[in-house]
């Protein structure tokens, strides 16, 4: 098929959209944050498993913890979202099925992440029964 | 008159081989397994926040929590958790290597695949080891 328009013509508009490189850079940084926040969460695990009720409480109630636990949410879920959405992507290919899983996969990833974000908070500041 | 019969059917394109035609190899399984245990722990991140909210919610449901996590299936998820979470640590960082531009040649990317399942298997057993010198099981 012979086209009249020029390369030039048929490139125009059809570039990146010029946020690709910030996306990728703050997923690198999201997960070399979570490097050192998930092996806390590991010894924090430990420490946990070991304690009870009140010790859990104690040791959130701290306010290092408490903002350790806080960065560690927010950071982990946000890696997890992006980290399905790229599953998502490219597993699913019916376009009604693969926007509704990465609606679904935001507010999960968000709703969860909430509610775990406002509870650490809550018991931190003393709100527990 | 045949060029333009021939011009109509689509031409034969070369297709990428299909999972089956590949020849298993050791760096095909860190990458199927990295997304493997991304998917495990999105499930154990959801019961990190199961844990926040069940402390928030008293001792009753954090005792409950608790219980749930020491029966022997809470055990086997978290143990699978430990590996898949040590797993995806190291191979992401292997992944940030590579996101600089090193250790993409072949005896590389083998040599840090093995690493990676050494790492993965020794880290689990010592915190498991720790786990149970602590009173945490």
């Amino acid at each position: 098929m012979v086209s009249y328009r020029t390369p030039l013509s048929r490139a125009r508009g059809l570039g990146s959209a010029q946020h690709g490189v910030g996306h990728w850079i703050s997923e690198r940084v999201g997960a070399i944050a979570l490097v050192p926040l998930t092996l806390w969460g590991v010894f924090g695990v430990l420490r946990l498993a070991a304690g009870d009720y009140g010790a859990a409480v104690a040791w959130i109630s701290d306010p290092l913890n408490a903002t350790l636990m806080v960065l560690l949410v927010v950071i982990s879920f946000w890696h997890m979202h992006a980290g399905l959405r790229v599953v998502i992507e490219d597993y699913i290919h019916v376009t009604l099925n693969k926007s509704a899983l990465l609606i679904l996969n935001l507010f999960v990833c968000g709703l969860a992440g909430a509610l775990a974000v406002f509870s650490i908070l809550k018991v931190a500041l003393g709100g527990a029964v | 008159m045949a060029m333009t019969e021939a011009a109509k059917v689509p031409r034969e394109r070369p297709m990428s081989p299909h999972l089956s035609i590949w020849r298993w190899h050791i760096t095909m399984a860190t990458s199927i397994l990295h997304r493997a245990t991304g998917v495990a722990l999105y499930v154990g991140g959801l019961i990190g926040a199961a844990w926040a909210i069940s402390l928030a919610q008293g001792p009753e449901t954090y005792g409950t929590f608790k219980h749930l996590l020491g029966s022997p299936l809470g055990k086997v998820v978290m143990a699978g958790l430990t590996l898949s979470f040590f797993y995806h640590l190291a191979n992401g960082i292997r992944h940030l290597v590579w996101d600089v531009g090193k250790g993409f040649d072949i005896r590389t990317a083998n040599a840090t695949s093995i690493v990676v399942f050494a790492f993965a298997a020794a880290a689990s057993v010592a915190v498991w080891a720790i786990a149970a010198m602590t009173g945490a099981l």
